[in-house]
């Protein structure tokens, strides 16, 4: 990769990396009608999907760790809007919520959440371990902050190949605090490669706060050491989500390199099932709850902007329910894997 | 229809609980999401939320009910459109001590014995001696027109590394290299190994094929969690769909004088990890064959080379497509009394150990291993079975080493044959000095396997 013709040094970082996005409200011409249906359902498809999840988990039918996206739909419903299918999409292990942004099958995923062999992974890989190589979706990574390397691997290979595609790299503020994503960041401007960091910060590192874990806690500012422009968004409202994001993704298809857009989110469930969340309070969790969420707020505009009726969204309401059903059915008959997978999958070719 | 709600497991080890408090009451509607109680366990206390919609029909366990058991119905709810008192009497009967779980649990597969490892693949056959025409190389060169060659080959490959490109490689490896091939394909790192193994890892998921050179693997470890836990793992936990094809080479082990954090061995640590060929080349023509097949491989490799050998010179076959089977062991020197196996750099200490043990009347078979993972366990035991003497030699040090596992393959495959214990001579069990005098005694020399071969042959 030929190194970056020179620029002058001390350059000053672009404007949008100070403030705040304005967030445009629907009717703006930012978002149709048919788009906020659309963010609505498959928000919930989310929810719901977790819901389930998370009684499947009571229910002993899924096993190790599970963590659940609930709070935080609208950061990967709004991103997903703003890419093609030829984009690469990557995140850590709370990763349902990416995989059914992405279009995978929910039966796909709740079967692996089962560990049965209709799973995406065959069951071997687990709620943390999931890939769609048809909807350019590379994981579902265990190792906190391991996917920022090589979602900028991925940014790397398509410029290498001449393709205009970006990557999708989502990151926690857990993460953010992780050495190699600074590596990575640096490679990523110095080669001014199509990446689009996304920090979902929810606030919370498993049970440490932001605010005891960086120095800095505008997270969208950790790129400031690299020359790299970032941007403080409302990551419970789907519309300033994509709004963010369909400008950060044209910066990075247009070569001019990374861009980092800190969603700041909130997530309702503990850090993974077995977290009693005793470190924040239960008001805080209501507040959010009922002050924030990204579906009844889109439910609200729905509404309010007399968009839709009552009906038509239960309609929808029943249609999810379906789906998630139907996934929880199929992830409980799916068989477990032939214990021939056992010795399966090691090596290609071998 | 009612629909009954059971007692969660709120972790993968808890089997009952304590109800400790409801947040509703019958007739109370309940919402997807919404807190319904709370469960105490021995570790914390936590909230249920309703997944299910509907109206309470009726609390099956009161509150500061103890031992509740996982999976027992604790409350019924009336679905819409059904009245509470139908769903109330559809309810099964209250049952805080529920033995059974009334849903049925994750159907258990009949007992199934673990399968057993699928058959060694046998190793492939060994390269037909070369009749054709050779050139004169030095491992350095025989490396750098590997990677020319295959980039010739191949515009997926390419190479990353510090000092790769401009420097034209911190050991000259990577020579001339920059000039054919541009900075497009010849890309300088910044220091920061775990960063940039991990960019190579991604390059490879995009369906690149990465050479990504460490300066030495000393520096490697920076990088670890990336080769292990995202290169060799990922092909099994996806299930197959994902392909890692990345090679990591450079130079491994001890130089010269360059002290404990710059000699250290990681054969053995590599070799342990399923996912993962790990080759290590002793003279050019391995060093050509093998980097060449390592790759073409579709998964993850490591290459590890000596760099004391890069300045060695060895017969080459002249042929681009001469390459090196993955898996397969080389004998070196035919005997008939001792088997010494040695990898890398040992190999030439072996040798030399053997033209001294002739001298001596004992003919010593060399074994140059190449293919740690896989490894040839069918060229050794053949060898013992002749020899019946096994002296390993490594540079790494003793404990869990390569020759640890060469002597328990021994003992599982070839136990009957072997008339004497197997002898293992390794660097020696200390952080590698920097005194002259103090680095030799540490490491392996051919007066120490000279030693080790008449000891197992009882001479």
């Amino acid at each position: 990769m030929a190194k970056p013709a020179t620029k002058a040094k001390g350059e000053t970082l672009p404007e949008k990396s100070k403030a705040e996005s304005k967030s445009p409200r629907p009717g703006d011409n930012s978002v149709t009608s048919d788009q906020l249906k659309h963010f609505y359902r498959d928000m919930l498809l989310i929810r719901r999907f977790e819901e389930r999840a998370g009684q499947l988990y009571g229910m002993g039918l899924i096993g190790g760790f599970c963590h659940l996206y609930i709070g935080q739909e609208a950061v990967v419903v709004g991103m997903q809007s703003t890419i093609g299918s030829k984009d690469s999409i990557i995140t850590s292990y709370r990763d349902h919520g990416h995989m059914l942004a992405a279009g995978m099958d929910p039966k796909g995923v709740m079967a692996e959440l089962t560990g049965r062999s209709g799973g995406y992974s065959k069951g071997k890989g687990g709620s943390m371990h999931m890939f769609s190589r048809e909807k350019n979706f590379f994981g579902g990574h265990g190792i906190v902050g391991a996917q920022v390397p090589i979602g900028t691997g991925l940014a790397f290979a398509h410029k290498y190949n001449g393709s205009s595609n970006v990557s999708l790299t989502y990151f926690g503020d857990g993460s953010a605090n992780q050495g190699q994503v600074y590596e990575a960041m640096n490679m990523a401007a110095l080669w001014k490669l199509p990446v689009i960091y996304i920090i979902e910060n929810n606030r919370y590192g498993m049970g440490t706060s932001v605010e005891r874990a960086s120095a800095i806690t505008e997270l969208y500012r950790h790129g400031e050491a690299f020359g790299i422009p970032g941007e403080r968004v409302d990551g419970m409202d789907v519309v300033a989500v994509r709004a963010a994001g369909l400008k950060a993704v044209e910066y990075a298809r247009s070569g001019a390199g990374p861009y980092i857009l800190e969603m700041q989110t909130y997530r309702y469930r503990g850090h993974s099932m077995s977290d009693p969340a005793k470190y924040r309070s239960k008001e805080e969790v209501d507040k959010y709850r009922t002050e924030r969420d990204p579906i009844d707020h889109v439910r609200k505009t729905l509404l309010d902007g007399g968009q839709t009726d009552e009906a038509a969204l239960k309609a929808v309401d029943a249609d999810i329910r379906k789906i998630v059903n139907d996934a929880a059915e199929f992830a409980q008959h799916s068989p477990e894997p032939d214990p021939s997978e056992l010795w399966t999958d090691v090596l290609v070719g071998a | 229809m009612s629909i009954p709600v059971l007692m969660p497991a709120l972790s993968p080890t808890m089997t009952e609980g304590k109800l400790a408090k409801w947040h509703v009451k019958v007739g109370d509607a309940v919402k997807s999401g919404q807190v319904i109680c709370e469960i105490e366990t021995d570790k914390a206390t936590m909230e249920v939320e309703a997944v299910d919609e509907g109206t309470v029909a009726q609390i099956l366990v009161p509150e500061g009910t103890e031992g509740v058991a996982v999976n027992a119905p604790i409350c019924i709810l009336a679905a819409e459109g059904e009245s509470v008192a139908d769903a109330a009497k559809a309810a099964p009967p209250a049952a805080a001590k529920a033995p059974e779980p009334a849903v049925e649990s994750a159907p258990k597969a009949e007992p199934s014995p673990v399968p057993a490892a699928p058959p060694v693949v046998a190793a492939p056959a060994a390269e037909p001696e070369w009749k054709g025409k050779t050139v004169r190389l030095t491992v350095r060169e025989a490396l750098r027109d590997a990677m020319a060659e295959e980039m010739r080959r191949d515009p997926g490959v390419f190479l990353m590394g510090e000092e790769v490109a401009q420097y034209q490689g911190a050991y000259k490896v990577s020579q001339g290299l920059l000039e054919e091939f541009s900075a497009k394909r010849v890309i300088d790192t910044p220091i920061t190994e775990h960063g940039f193994a991990g960019l190579g890892v991604g390059a490879a998921f995009g369906g690149l094929r990465p050479i990504v050179e460490f300066m030495t693997f000393n520096f490697a470890m920076q990088a670890m969690d990336q080769i292990v836990n995202s290169a060799a793992k990922t092909h099994y936990m996806s299930g197959g769909q994902m392909t890692c094809p990345i090679v990591f080479r450079g130079p491994n082990g001890a130089a010269a004088r360059v002290a404990a954090q710059h000699s250290q061995c990681y054969a053995s640590w590599y070799a342990h990890c399923p996912g993962l060929r790990v080759l290590a080349p002793w003279n050019a023509a391995d060093a050509k064959g093998l980097l060449k097949a390592a790759i073409r491989d579709p998964n993850p490799v490591i290459f590890l080379e000596n760099e004391i050998m890069y300045g060695q010179q060895f017969d080459v076959p002249d042929d681009p497509e001469f390459i090196l089977p993955i898996g397969k062991a080389k004998v070196e020197r035919v005997g008939k009394d001792v088997t010494i196996a040695a990898f890398s750099i040992m190999v030439g200490k072996a040798l030399h150990a053997a033209d001294e043990l002739a001298k001596q009347g004992i003919e010593a078979e060399v074994i140059n291993l190449r293919s740690l993972r896989p490894f040839d366990t069918e060229t050794l035991v053949a060898s013992i079975k002749k020899t019946n003497r096994l002296v390993s030699v490594e540079e790494g040090w003793p404990f869990a080493g390569i020759g640890s596992e060469l002597a328990a393959q021994m003992m599982e495959h070839a136990f009957d044959w072997l008339d004497a214990p197997v002898k293992r001579v390794t660097g020696l069990d200390v952080p590698l000095p920097y005194a002259a005098n103090l680095e030799h005694m540490a490491l392996p020399q051919p007066e120490t396997i000279v030693e080790a071969a008449r000891a197992v042959c009882n001479r």
